[in-house]
């Protein structure tokens, strides 16, 4: 069944593909006129912003739309075959053999009451009527190609005992056993860690060279698919807009949409007042929404009145072959001269020091009632969760906290908003310590002085209260306003200043898109003109264009308030772009600070040489240092000796490193390193990034 | 206006319509019991009347009369009343008492949950019916101590759903956001986390209307019900047991009339979790 196709034979053909969702509502047309082509051994990269239709050509090709998706245009085949035309056997012996898909969530694509052993080994006992023996065999082997250890002891696990990076490698793993030719990957790293990402991303990349699997590989993060892919769609509004090879489309983008994209992302070679993001104006349209004629004109700074409103664009060659675009004005536009309106800005001035954060810890405790914890006296255990944290911020500065998940960076949020109190160190704030002063005994000025902008837009706010009377509400809290009719009046103030039309005051939550919600969550938290904001990151769950217009609006308003922005993040890409000053975590502690420039630049904490090196980039003039860290954050619970990173470091000394707690060594700039590694040593790495050519900014 | 908008749904769903109907129907015949009636309720006529024997003083028994003479019709519609005041009053000194345990319970975790949940849990390991006799034995019957009695013994319940639902909102991060401005527990209690449960509240209110409306009628044929001769659905179906083989209208029809309320305020309730389920 598997035997080797010809080259030249497309694995997977979409031609002229159009899929609508039928609703209450009428036909909705959520993929148009898409075409697609993947050869046996490639990677076609399918990049576009949520609900651009980009996982409905996947489950399309998996024949899984649903009850209410139809395919009601075009075709869809494989290997020369037509799949829209195979039965419900013919399609199962399919999925199973020759075509199979990963999934966001890898918790949620595994059987939580069976055992991971199990759950491999139906893959051959069903399709392959492989005996019980071979099936075992089959899947230890496929646990060992996918660079797991112990596959002994993974086969016996259930989900929950295994982290979520070594889940999706069991999810591909059993993707791999029937041996697929045809691998769709829907955003399979979105829920991971950086780190942990770097991993998945090897391992698909050594997948497609060592089985020459093709592969659809659908993602919102352009630098992904630049370092996973060889050729990328690009899909706007249920349309593909651009489609090439990578250099080409990453070089010399033809389309606006992709143009824009671009200019909507940070690089992690660049900062904010060199190359300032610049947002796509307006917003996605809704599926019956969609303007006639180009779908991205009403927001296209190149539209024409009466040629791209008019008719149906059609996809079309440019003059790379290879490349195709749908936009008609594709060689018209003169790149070179368009200086889209990036608003140069001035560093804002750092001004005396607001909060000094001193050897604070944060511990919790955990509770063990189990008899063998009684009799060996370990009863009581800590969880640290902060530990020896210090620092100090200025009026104005930007200072970001970076740190992949567990590494105790929102733990620190809640002791600064006093949510929970400090376990020991001190916290000063304006010339009070505040570390154990819970919020509700502060005063209202600390409070108000002191606010928050949260990650997720669409639990920030109640959703059972108008725009306006939430933000009243935090003005009269403050003592913004004293009457209701200045709170009022300040409200819409507020309003215009986070670029939201005055009538929103009167909607509810539900009627906002998440970027709109997360900029009533900026304008709640400035409402008390704060000294202080803390951003838990505030853009992660938005899409490119809305988060860049998202983080400039942050920024912006920081400026004009002289604020100074604490900004937790775990995508070093932005917090190059926006910090004056960086702070790495790992396991509750600070393992570098410094100004951004110390950060990306050698000597490296070896843990923030292998932050930086899993970012993904999306420009191909800049080449990367590939670090690939083993093994998984250890346990709070149960944090090494020694130092924290010891478990996973690419430089690890020896013993020392496992028994010791390493030292804090500081420069005379203030740059500091928690390693037992001297510093010149240090120095003595290359930089993460390097530029291939003469350096250029990107698009 | 909300309202209106609500009601605009529930009309796409002909089950919810179906129950609206039935409520509504009832609580006109509540409200205009002294004209729809056609006879007093507590007048004594014509003993044993079949369904649809006329009277010598003019008139017809269209559902017959009881041992005592009285008009069966008007008194089912009279004592609609009975059921349509208790039982909402009832259920919302329920909810009252409920929400604000479960609120408690839920946000403030630790002792306070410890407390309220266990005394929840002692209440609701009593059978019903032996918590309804033991409270309305002890406090007497009457209208008020009806009252009392289901609100003490659907509390706890209520609390259990209340708590439930606080303990996701709370992890909310509006509710972060509030603590974050130093509001007080009551205030994200009452406005940050109860309106944004009040989806599934409203929902099992009227579930438990329907049961509420079984208890009264329970509490009626056992007698600890609103006292004698006030009209009363459940008493009208204990007054007549004896006599129901051989005059089965006497029960039959005040049977009738507590099922039709029943299934109203279940029919509505599944129109409301159609709906809450589309948003």
């Amino acid at each position: 069944m598997n035997e080797t196709p010809s080259p030249d034979v497309p694995l997977l053909e979409c031609k002229d593909l159009s899929i609508s969702y039928f609703t209450r509502a009428g036909e909705i047309p959520a993929v148009i006129d898409f075409n697609l082509t993947v050869h046996p051994g490639e990677a076609v990269g399918l990049v576009g912003e949520s609900g651009c239709g980009k996982t409905t050509v996947a489950m399309a090709v998996m024949r899984y739309l649903g009850g209410n998706g139809k395919i009601v245009g075009g075709s869809i085949t494989y290997r020369g075959r037509d799949l829209l035309s195979l039965g419900a056997e013919e399609l199962r012996r399919l999925r199973g053999n020759e075509i199979a898909m990963i999934y966001q969530e890898p918790m949620a694509s595994l059987n939580p009451s069976m055992t991971i052993g199990r759950q491999l080994m139906e893959v051959p006992l069903y399709h392959d009527n492989a005996s019980k023996r071979e099936a075992k065999d089959k899947a230890l082997s496929i646990l060992d190609a996918v660079h797991l250890p112990d596959p002994a002891r993974i086969m016996a696990a259930y989900p929950h005992q295994i982290s979520g990076g070594q889940q999706q490698r069991v999810i591909i793993a059993m993707a791999l056993l029937s041996n697929p030719q045809l691998l769709l990957l829907d955003e399979p790293t979105t829920a991971l860690d950086v780190t942990v990402e770097a991993g998945i991303i090897e391992l698909v990349a050594e997948i497609g060279e060592k089985f020459g699997t093709g592969m659809l590989y659908i993602s919102h993060n352009l630098g992904l698919i630049r370092e996973t892919c060889d050729r990328i769609v690009v899909m706007y509004s249920g349309e593909a807009v651009e489609s090439g090879t990578i250099n080409q489309v990453f070089d010399e983008p033809c389309h606006p949409y992709t143009h824009g994209l671009f200019n909507c992302i940070a690089l992690p070679t660049t900062d904010k007042n060199a190359r300032p993001l610049v947002p796509i104006r307006g917003q996605l349209p809704l599926p019956h929404e969609r303007p006639e004629g180009c779908n991205f004109g009403p927001r296209c700074d190149f539209f024409e009145a009466g040629r791209c409103d008019q008719g149906f664009v059609p996809m079309r060659e440019t003059d790379v072959p290879g490349q195709t675009a749908r936009c008609l004005r594709w060689n018209e536009i003169d790149w070179a001269e368009h200086a889209p309106d990036r608003v140069q800005s001035i560093p804002t001035e750092v001004g005396e020091e607001v909060l000094r954060i001193d050897s604070l810890s944060k511990y919790y405790e955990v509770h063990d009632r189990s008899l063998s914890a009684l009799i060996s006296g370990k009863a009581v255990r800590h969880v640290k969760a902060n530990e020896d944290l210090s620092f100090v911020a200025h009026e104005g500065e930007t200072i970001a906290i970076v740190g992949e998940s567990g590494c105790g960076k929102s733990t620190f949020a809640k002791v600064l908003m006093g949510l929970e109190t400090a376990t020991s160190g001190t916290l000063d704030f304006e010339g009070d310590d505040i570390s154990e002063t819970e919020v509700g005994d502060r005063s209202a000025k600390q409070i108000g002085a002191l606010q928050m902008v949260f990650q997720n837009p669409f639990d920030t706010l109640n959703p059972s209260q108008t725009i306006g009377s939430q933000i009243v509400r935090v003005l009269r809290r403050f003592g913004q306003a004293d009457s209701k009719g200045e709170a009022q009046i300040m409200m819409l103030k507020l309003l215009d200043t986070v670029k939201l039309p005055r009538d929103f005051a009167l909607r509810r939550p539900r009627q906002l898109s998440g970027g709109q919600k997360q900029r009533v969550g900026i304008a709640r938290a400035f409402a008390g003109e704060p000294a202080t904001v803390i951003a838990d990151e505030p853009v992660s769950a938005l899409d490119v264009s809305v988060a860049a217009a998202v983080t400039e609006l942050l920024l912006d308003i920081q400026r004009r308030n002289n604020s100074t922005l604490l900004f937790i993040s775990h995508d070093l890409s932005i917090v190059r772009y926006l910090a004056d000053r960086v702070i790495v975590m790992y396991l509750g502690q600070i393992m570098e600070q410094g100004t951004t420039d110390e950060i990306f630049n050698p000597p490296y904490n070896p843990y923030t040489e292998a932050l930086l090196s899993a970012v993904p980039v999306a420009d191909t003039n800049v080449e990367k240092r590939r670090i690939i860290l083993e093994g998984n954050v250890p346990s709070p619970l149960d944090p090494p000796a020694g130092c924290p990173f010891s478990t996973r470091c690419q430089h690890r000394l020896g013993e020392i490193c496992d028994t010791t707690p390493p030292p804090r060594q500081e420069t005379e700039s203030g740059h500091s390193i928690l390693c037992h590694i001297p510093l010149d040593e240090l120095a003595k790495a290359d930089p993460v990034f390097s530029f291939k050519d003469t350096p250029q900014a990107a698009a | 206006m909300r309202a209106l908008k609500s009601f605009a749904l529930l009309r796409e769903s002909w089950v919810g319509m179906a129950g609206v109907f039935i409520v509504a129907f009832w609580i006109v015949m509540a409200i205009f019991a002294p004209w729809i009636a056609p006879f007093d309720p507590l007048e004594l006529m014509q003993p044993f009347a079949k369904p649809g024997v006329e009277w010598k003083g003019g008139g017809t028994f269209w559902l017959g009369t009881d041992s005592l003479g009285r008009d069966i019709l008007s008194r089912i519609i009279w004592g609609s009343r009975t059921v349509l005041i208790y039982a909402p009053l009832a259920t919302i000194c329920a909810y009252t008492v409920g929400i604000m345990m479960g609120l408690v319970a839920g946000y403030r975790l630790g002792w306070w949950d410890t407390i309220l949940s266990r005394i929840s849990d002692i209440v609701l390991s009593f059978p019903v019916l032996v918590l309804y006799v033991i409270v309305i034995a002890t406090i007497g019957a009457s209208g008020i101590n009806i009252v009392i009695a289901i609100t003490f013994a659907s509390a706890p319940g209520i609390m259990r759903i209340v708590r439930g639902l606080t303990l996701d909102l709370r992890n909310r991060d509006y509710v972060a956001a509030a603590q974050t401005r130093g509001e007080s527990d009551w205030f994200i209690m009452l406005v940050e986390i109860l309106p944004n449960a009040r989806g599934p509240l409203i929902v099992d209110a009227c579930l438990r209307l329907g049961y509420v409306v079984i208890t009264i009628g329970i509490l009626g044929f056992l007698g600890l019900g609103l006292p004698p001769p006030d009209p009363d659905w459940g008493g009208m179906v204990n007054e007549s047991r004896s006599l129901a083989m051989a005059f089965p209208h006497m029960a039959v029809f005040p049977c009738i009339a507590i099922s039709s309320l029943i299934l109203g305020f279940n029919l509505l309730a599944d129109g409301l979790r159609e709906i809450s389920l589309r948003d």
